[in-house]
């Protein structure tokens, strides 16, 4: 019986390091297409390795010591009912743990800045922004530089640092593309960014990881990673779709809830889309400086939504007291300034 | 009349709820069918319902809780079956609509009423045995946080028949849980069930911290309590410092859901990350105060079952304490992607991974105390050896989650997924099955079947590791949690073998449920007249099985740790036993389950607008509390002859060998006396 035991947990051990092996082949994070996702693959091998020197002795010693110090097998083990104390055990068990720990916090402190989801990357290319914005139940992608928009379906140039403005129209959700590495939550009325750069030519699956109601499973998009000119073609693909994204009329059209959204195209945006967006939470964005030629759609956008119906009542009294308060938005600040700062912008008032 | 509330809210087109909800009535109808038949109404009333018995108000925890576990567990078994048929487009048996309120079920029920009545009915049956006391400081305020919890369980389960739960994952993140996006009952009813359950919790952390401050006996310090007891004392403290931030956030969601506030909605300055912030204030602090005791049951387990003192006491006991207070500093690990900066992060991440240096010497203390001792394979050691392997692992995985820069690619896919499970399971489950056999005998006067615990522990563990190492492969793929279905074809493989150890789980709970009939059955052959069937180390085992309702007919003195295991080296001194005294008892309650029943009334209407029916609860509740404040005849005496009188007959079961049945019935027929 208690061999039987010993080999089962043998066993079990070796299927989940199996498991964990036969994985690295063809898996999402394992097989990382993008600089921050190899970054990411490494830290985890590392901090896997580095915590198994702990986990591969409790584990032995589990296993011996049930085995060895069995009632049936007195005769062979010492027996010593009131030894429970040992300095030189003391020591031990505090100090492996303590060092191990301290390597993981040197490495936790200094990945926390050079992965840091907010700090932009380097790279001899010049750095091109994608507006993100979840809704009910897709992904909207605004190509700020190309004046475009897709539905569900992303493009942009490998070798290319993106900085992707994440933002919610609607639920938290958040913003993942496994094989490229960091998601990001998205917030609606908070400008959040994440940055991200692909390696490899390549179609990835990209999709939301925060549950956001009905439609959730179906909130997935694939994100085309293509050689400079491929992505010339497919801007022009878009901007033959001879659609165009209106704020508010057609982009509350969009805002509807709908279920597995097909990829659409949007040849044109209205000007500061994103921004707008954002700014249809703030009730009474005017008060904020810089804003206030969006401060007319503010008023749109409550008409066009159920749940804002009071929004331009009480405009006035919110409006500067939350913009102070949280320091919501810095939309039309240049990717620049946060390369200066290393850290975006209301965002940190979450931590 | 009936505010919200019309027949359309009963899902008759669901034919799987229909089908639950006919196993519910008909099993109900049984039940009240034979209580009724066998005449047991008065005695469940006046011996159980309305007991302020410690031991008896945590068996009650227990039975609730196991009722619940059934439940959680279908949801469970739905949710994998989903999973193994959704791929590739299919659409599986699920709509969202209905997966998305299981897996929200399936959380809520399995943490605040499975894990938590488990935890703190164990902490009722053991705590006041273990420090010498006879009941709990705040008798009558027990037995209401029984009720509290078990009619909010209640609701939780009138929710599947009547409108709907809610569809937003058990914590309910704002703003999907606010009224624009969840229009229907279900957030409301999350909202009272767990305002209800949570009053009775902190009411529960307020009586045990009491209890162990101020009652401990003669010669119990601080430093001599048993392990288990400092856990239990830690994880009120949690209670305490954690559930009012709990009940607070509830409140600011209810005001938003009910008063049109915008605490937490997207516009009008609400905040949803400090909905987020908040709610995970309340529950890294909850995580520890479920598995701060289950390490206190492996300590007790594994020194009783190594006959061998506990390795390293007080590290030990610093070593939980640390975990109490850190367990504050953390909760933002849950939540790293949401875009705070490097510096917060890293922060968090760090305190985090340090919890992780006391949770290791804990292991390595439990390690030792096997270490040169004469280690009995019980099923409860089983448990703690599995326990052992299984939490490090969860452990691991859990350092990993904390590394902030990783945890951006593993945050809210299975990984988390099976990370918690492996330390709730691992740690949380184990550690009450452990406690359950262990302590069972005191609770019922014989012990349970071996051989079946055994097999619910090899079912347990290996289900466990064929259930969840696939989620944490599936996350290397970029699987999610509360995915309804998916799209690429060659994950599915792996969920059906998710869903294979879900089944062997499966057969772990039916050999559970074999081994309480198994047990039952054969009651006289393993009955522990002794009162101490596992040659125990502290004082719940000096008195006999099942303790009788005073606990002590003298109260214990105290020398040191482990003191009734030193009592027993030191047997051969026969002490000059003093004369038995009249002991003082706290008189039954129908107060409790009263005031919990118009609560429940009260979180009804509540959920369905109801507001006539809402006052009539409300000042139901406020009433019969008034009633019990000014009631002055709450306590009595236990003369000292009938102590005299248990006790010698508890002396005659010891000596005499066994087949006397009529034990039992004696100890029925006072306590009918007293209520």
């Amino acid at each position: 019986m208690q061999r039987h035991t010993l080999w089962r947990r043998r066993g079990t051990f070796v299927l989940v390091m199996l498991c964990l092996l036969l994985t690295g082949c063809s898996s999402a994070l394992l097989d990382p297409k993008g600089q921050i996702g190899v970054e990411q693959r490494s830290l985890i091998l590392t901090s896997f390795g580095l915590m198994l020197i702990v986990v591969i002795p409790v584990i032995v010693m589990t296993l011996l010591f049930g085995w060895r110090y069995r009632r049936s097998n007195r005769n062979v083990a010492k027996y010593l009912p009131d030894w429970a104390h040992s300095n030189a055990i003391e020591v031990a068990v505090w100090t492996v743990p303590c060092l191990i720990i301290a390597v993981l916090a040197f490495l936790t402190w200094k990945t926390s800045h050079s992965l840091d989801p907010h700090k932009p990357i380097e790279s001899d290319t010049a750095a091109m922004e994608i507006q993100v914005v979840a809704l009910d139940w897709k992904w909207l992608f605004i190509y700020p530089e190309q004046g475009i928009a897709s539905v569900n379906e992303l493009a942009f140039p490998v070798d290319t640092p993106v900085r992707f403005r994440v933002s919610s129209g609607s639920v938290m959700n958040a913003f993942f593309i496994p094989r490229l590495g960091s998601q990001i939550y998205a917030m609606a009325g908070m400008d959040n960014d994440v940055h991200l750069i692909a390696d490899d030519v390549g179609v990835y699956p990209g999709r939301s990881t925060n549950y956001s109601g009905a439609g959730f499973s179906g909130m997935t998009f694939d994100a085309h990673v293509t050689t400079p000119e491929d992505f010339e073609t497919w801007v022009e693909n878009v901007r033959a779709a001879n659609e165009t994204l209106s704020y508010p009329e057609r982009y509350s059209d969009l805002a509807k809830p709908s279920e597995y959204h097909p990829v659409e195209y949007f040849s044109e945006v209205s000007p500061a889309l994103y921004t707008s967006i954002l700014t249809s939470f703030h009730t009474g964005g005017s008060g904020h400086g810089g804003h206030g030629d969006h401060a007319n759609h503010i008023e749109d956008v409550s008409d066009t939504d159920d749940s804002h119906g009071e929004s331009g009542e009480l405009e006035s009294a919110g409006a500067t007291h939350h913009q102070a308060a949280f320091g919501h938005v810095t939309n039309q600040h240049a990717s620049e300034d946060h390369a200066m700062s290393g850290h975006p912008t209301s965002v940190e008032a979450g931590g | 009349m009936f505010g919200k509330l019309t027949l359309e809210s009963i899902p008759y087109h669901e034919p799987i709820i229909m089908i639950v909800a006919a196993m519910m009535a008909i099993g109900g109808a049984a039940l009240i069918g034979a209580l009724t038949y066998y005449r047991k109404w008065g005695w469940l009333w006046s011996e159980w319902f309305t007991s302020v018995d410690h031991k008896k108000l945590g068996i009650m925890y227990f039975v609730v809780a196991l009722v619940m576990l059934l439940r959680g567990f279908a949801d469970a078994i739905m949710m994998r079956t989903q999973l193994a048929m959704a791929a590739g487009g299919a659409a599986g048996y699920l709509p969202p609509e209905h997966y998305d309120q299981i897996f929200t079920a399936h959380g809520v029920i399995m943490i605040f009423f499975v894990a938590m009545p488990m935890v703190i009915g164990l902490m009722n049956l053991v705590v006041p045995l273990q420090i010498g006391a006879r009941d709990v400081a705040f008798p009558f305020l027990n037995n209401l946080s029984f009720w509290l919890f078990a009619v909010s369980a209640i609701l939780v389960n009138i929710s599947l028949v009547v409108g709907e739960f809610a569809k937003t994952g058990w914590l309910a993140y704002a703003p999907l849980s606010g009224i624009e996006f969840s229009p229907g009952v279900g957030v409301d009813y999350w909202i009272w069930a767990l305002q209800i359950s949570g009053i009775g919790t902190t009411l529960t952390g307020i009586n045990f911290f009491v209890t162990i401050l101020k009652m401990r006996t003669k010669g119990m310090t601080m430093f001599r309590m048993p392990i288990f007891t400092w856990t239990s004392l830690c994880a009120n403290v949690l209670i305490i410092a954690s559930f009012p931030i709990l009940t607070a956030t509830i409140a600011l969601l209810t005001l938003d859901r009910y008063f049109g506030m915008h605490f937490f909605t997207n516009d009008f300055g609400g905040n949803m990350m400090m909905y987020v912030n908040l709610i995970w204030a309340w529950g890294h602090p909850e995580v520890y105060i479920l598995i701060l005791p289950a390490f206190g049951v492996f300590s007790e387990v594994i020194a009783t079952f190594a006959r061998k003192r506990l390795f390293g006491y007080t590290t030990m006991v610093w070593a939980t304490v640390a975990i109490t207070l850190l367990s504050f500093i953390v909760w933002l690990h849950h939540f790293f992607t949401m875009g705070a900066g490097a510096n917060v992060n890293a922060f968090f991440g760090i305190m985090t991974m340090i919890i992780a240096i006391p949770t290791g010497v804990k292991v390595f203390n439990w390690l030792f105390t096997i270490f040169r001792g004469s280690l009995e394979l019980t099923s409860p050691v089983l448990w703690t050896l599995g326990f052992i392997i299984t939490f490090t692992l969860g452990g691991m995985t859990g350092v990993m989650l904390a590394l902030p820069a990783a945890n951006f690619v593993l945050h809210n896919s299975l990984f988390v997924i099976a990370h918690f499970h492996n330390v709730i399971i691992g740690g949380v489950v184990f550690g009450m099955m452990a406690g359950l056999t262990y302590w069972f005998p005191k609770a019922f006067g014989f012990t349970l079947s071996e051989k079946w615990g055994k097999r619910s522990f090899w079912c347990w563990f290996i289900g466990f590791y064929v259930a969840f190492m696939p989620l944490y492969v599936l996350s290397f793929f970029g699987a999610v949690r509360r995915m309804q279905s998916y799209a690429n074809p060659e994950w599915q493989s792996w969920m059906i073998l998710a869903w294979v150890g879900a089944v062997i789980i499966m057969m772990g709970i039916a050999c559970t449920i074999i081994q309480f009939w198994v047990s039952i059955r054969d009651r006289k052959l393993n009955a522990d007249v002794t009162g101490d069937p596992w040659d125990g180390r502290t004082l719940e085992w000096s008195t006999s099985s099942p303790a009788p309702f005073y606990n002590f007919a003298r109260l214990p003195e105290v020398g040191d740790i482990d003191s009734f295991w030193s009592q027993k080296q030191r047997s051969n001194e026969q002490l000059d036993e003093a004369p038995y005294t009249d002991i003082h008892m706290p008189r039954n309650t129908v107060a409790g389950p009263i005031i919990s029943l118009f609560a429940l009334v009260l979180g009804f209407a509540l959920v369905w607008h109801i507001w006539w029916l809402a006052a009539v609860g409300a000042l139901g509740v406020v009433i019969s509390f008034l009633a019990r404040v000014f009631n002055d005849d709450i306590d009595y005496y236990v003369p000292a002859a009938e102590v005299e009188r248990i006790e010698r007959e508890h002396q005659q079961r010891k000596t005499a060998p066994p087949a006397s049945d009529s034990t039992d019935s004696k100890q029925t027929n006072y306590a009918e006396a007293r209520a």
